[in-house]
């Protein structure tokens, strides 16, 4: 395949994405009722195609077994065997078959990528807006010591904290949790400070509310169209780390299927032409596209910026 | 004036304060490793004495808030100890690598700064226009985009063909003319995975700002819409662009891990890589506070700009 031919095809693909997109659009409107149809009739196409998108990875994630035609760990055949039924992607540098480990793939990552990022934003959110209320000392303390935490690279930091922990899943998730809910803090914070000089925190104040009060029922509700963006990119970014990882080695371990190391194992075809490596890349990222194309959208509804 | 240079020394303060208690979590993660370096050194079969005699060459058999000012006094002074799997000096291994990773860093800075604030003010001026649309999209698909993806893709359209090397193999001597074209396919993937936020954050202030009464006060008494944005939106825009520079910079620091190890670029990012997989504790100890460092400095001046460009900031307790 020459960049040439790329050049014709990617409109294409394109397209036929939209076409999809707004296929699953019309047949949402005629299922769901009123209210919700009109809410639906707002979405861009590109929303519509994310949303059926991770419908898809979910039903590949839940279905997983049902669906590889082989085992994740089951050695079939010799290395690196060609696209041929019936190893339809070919295998990989075990013998494995690369159709299976890749539907498997979509349990193991987005599953664990999942939980983290669900339990890095509990955490930052609640600590974020909680310091930009109280200011001052608490405020202090609580910025420079994730300020500390942060001044260390996502990546950098995983390296160093897994070489110690260890790399079972469970260190994992609370290495790459305690990271992002860092990440969470400070954008919490951030959007709580514009906050807390208005003068409706002001008066909410002098009523004598209680911090929790605050938090919940003043802050919160404000900020929400930029946090719950923040939630769809977080995971994003804990997918992507989790996924370079990964790749580095030192994400998910062997045998367990991962689209991460799936890369690593089988990029030495790369340089013999051969587009298998790139499909678990590519898996990746349409996910994470899809997931930022319906965030996009919905941020776009709730911050009102309409032109 | 003196307020904010009050401010600066503050703000640096705090910085040097946050460096000291990095490398104290840094010192303290290594550890809490089981068993310690002379150990590490020796293998499993060394005998007691052996152990103990590597334990008191290597001050190991100090107590640890010893060991920490040693440790930090010698890195301050260049002294980054002894690599473990290369036995050669730290710091040999560091300083050209760095240099490399800083040349790369530099060369993405140059391509995708200017690039990112032009697309974003072109955007923000027609969004909503198709031209909005689809640098939108593409910038959200480059975000998402792993940067091994990007590199791979990019080795099979652009190196497979011969146009560009997949390696990028430099030596301090290599020319500069030469070492641009070398390192082009890495820098274009840092490139392509930057700008895209960029992009979008310059965008989301720009778009900001002109929700704001003085802009529309601006449409009213009808100025120009490029003079609006350039003289009215953008001197308010610019601590928040600003700061997501200095942040997509820091961000660029861990794209080069990836990318040097798609392309095997000889820099600190594969050092350090490589440290982690012998479990060469000294390189990687060194390395992160290498990249920390870069971190904390480039926080610190978005920090300092954004509040010194910001009177509501200045004055806040």
């Amino acid at each position: 395949m020459s960049l040439f031919s790329v050049m014709i095809w990617l409109p294409v693909v394109v397209v036929s994405c939209l076409a999809a997109g707004w296929l699953f659009q019309q047949a949402l409107i005629l299922l769901v009722n009123e209210t919700t149809a009109k809410f639906l009739r707002t979405a861009p196409l590109t929303a519509c195609f994310g949303m059926l998108t991770i419908i898809f990875y979910i039903i590949f994630a839940v279905f997983a077994p049902f669906i590889a035609p082989y085992e994740q760990y089951e050695i079939l055949a010799g290395a690196f065997e060609p696209w041929a039924y019936p190893y339809v992607l070919g295998t990989d540098n075990l013998g494995r078959d690369v159709l299976s480990r890749l539907v498997y793939g979509a349990r193991n990552t987005v599953g664990i990528a999942f939980l983290i990022t669900a339990l890095a934003f509990i955490v930052g959110t609640v600590l974020g807006i909680y310091s930009a209320l109280r200011g001052g000392l608490i405020d202090q303390l609580f910025g420079r010591f994730i300020d500390v935490l942060m001044a260390i690279p996502t990546l950098i930091f995983s390296l160093l904290m897994l070489t110690i922990f260890g790399t079972s899943v469970l260190s994992l998730v609370l290495v790459i949790a305690t990271i992002d809910s860092t990440r969470v803090f400070r954008i919490a914070r951030a959007v709580a400070l514009n906050i807390v000089v208005l003068d409706y925190i002001e008066a909410a104040k002098l009523r004598g509310e209680s911090t929790a009060y605050l938090i919940t029922r003043e802050i919160l509700p404000n900020s929400m169209a930029p946090l719950a963006a923040e939630f769809g990119l977080r995971f994003c970014f804990v997918f992507l780390t989790i996924s370079s990882l990964s790749f580095l080695g030192l994400g998910l371990q062997p045998p367990l299927a991962d689209w991460g190391s799936m890369v690593r194992d089988n990029a030495e075809l790369i340089s013999f032409g051969d587009i298998t490596p790139l499909i678990p890349a590519g898996a990746i990222a349409v996910l994470t596209i899809a997931v930022n194309f319906v965030v996009d959208w919905l941020l776009h509804r709730a911050s009102g910026l309409k032109d | 004036m003196n307020n904010l240079l009050f401010m600066i020394v503050k703000r640096v303060a705090l910085g040097v304060l946050t460096l000291i208690l990095l490398s104290l979590l840094i010192f303290l993660s290594v550890e809490a490793l089981p068993g310690d370096l002379a150990q590490e050194i020796l293998g499993q079969q060394a005998t007691p004495e052996a152990v103990a005699a590597i334990r008191k060459d290597l001050g190991l058999d100090l107590p640890p808030h010893i060991r920490y000012v040693n440790w930090l006094g010698g890195m301050l002074q260049g002294d980054f100890g002894t690599s473990l799997a290369l036995k050669r000096p730290i710091i040999d291994l560091i300083a050209p690598r760095l240099q490399n990773t800083l040349f790369l860093t530099l060369y993405t800075a140059c391509i995708a700064v200017p690039l990112a604030i032009l697309l974003g003010m072109m955007a923000s001026l027609f969004r909503n226009s198709y031209f909005d649309r689809i640098s939108n999209a593409s910038a959200l698909s480059a975000i998402s985009m792993p940067e091994f993806f990007v590199g791979y893709i990019l080795i099979y359209f652009l190196a497979l063909s011969g146009y560009f090397p997949s390696m990028a193999n430099i030596t301090p001597s290599t020319p500069l003319f030469e070492k641009l074209y070398a390192c082009f396919l890495p820098a274009l993937t840092l490139t392509l995975v930057v700008t895209a936020h960029m992009m979008r954050m310059t965008r989301a202030a720009i778009i900001n700002i002109l929700a704001l009464p003085y802009i529309e006060m601006a449409h009213l008494k009808g100025v120009r819409p490029s003079r609006i944005i350039f003289r009215h939106a953008l001197p308010n825009a610019l601590a928040p662009i600003v700061n997501v520079v200095a942040l997509n910079l820091a961000y660029l620091i861990t794209g080069v891990v990836i990318v040097e190890i798609v392309f095997v670029f000889p820099g600190l990012g594969q050092l350090m890589v490589d440290g982690v997989r012998f479990r060469d504790v000294p390189v990687v100890q060194a390395s992160s506070l290498v990249f920390a460092s870069a971190y904390v400095g480039l926080n610190l001046l978005a920090d300092i700009i954004s509040t010194a460009t910001n009177p509501r900031l200045m004055r806040r307790k």
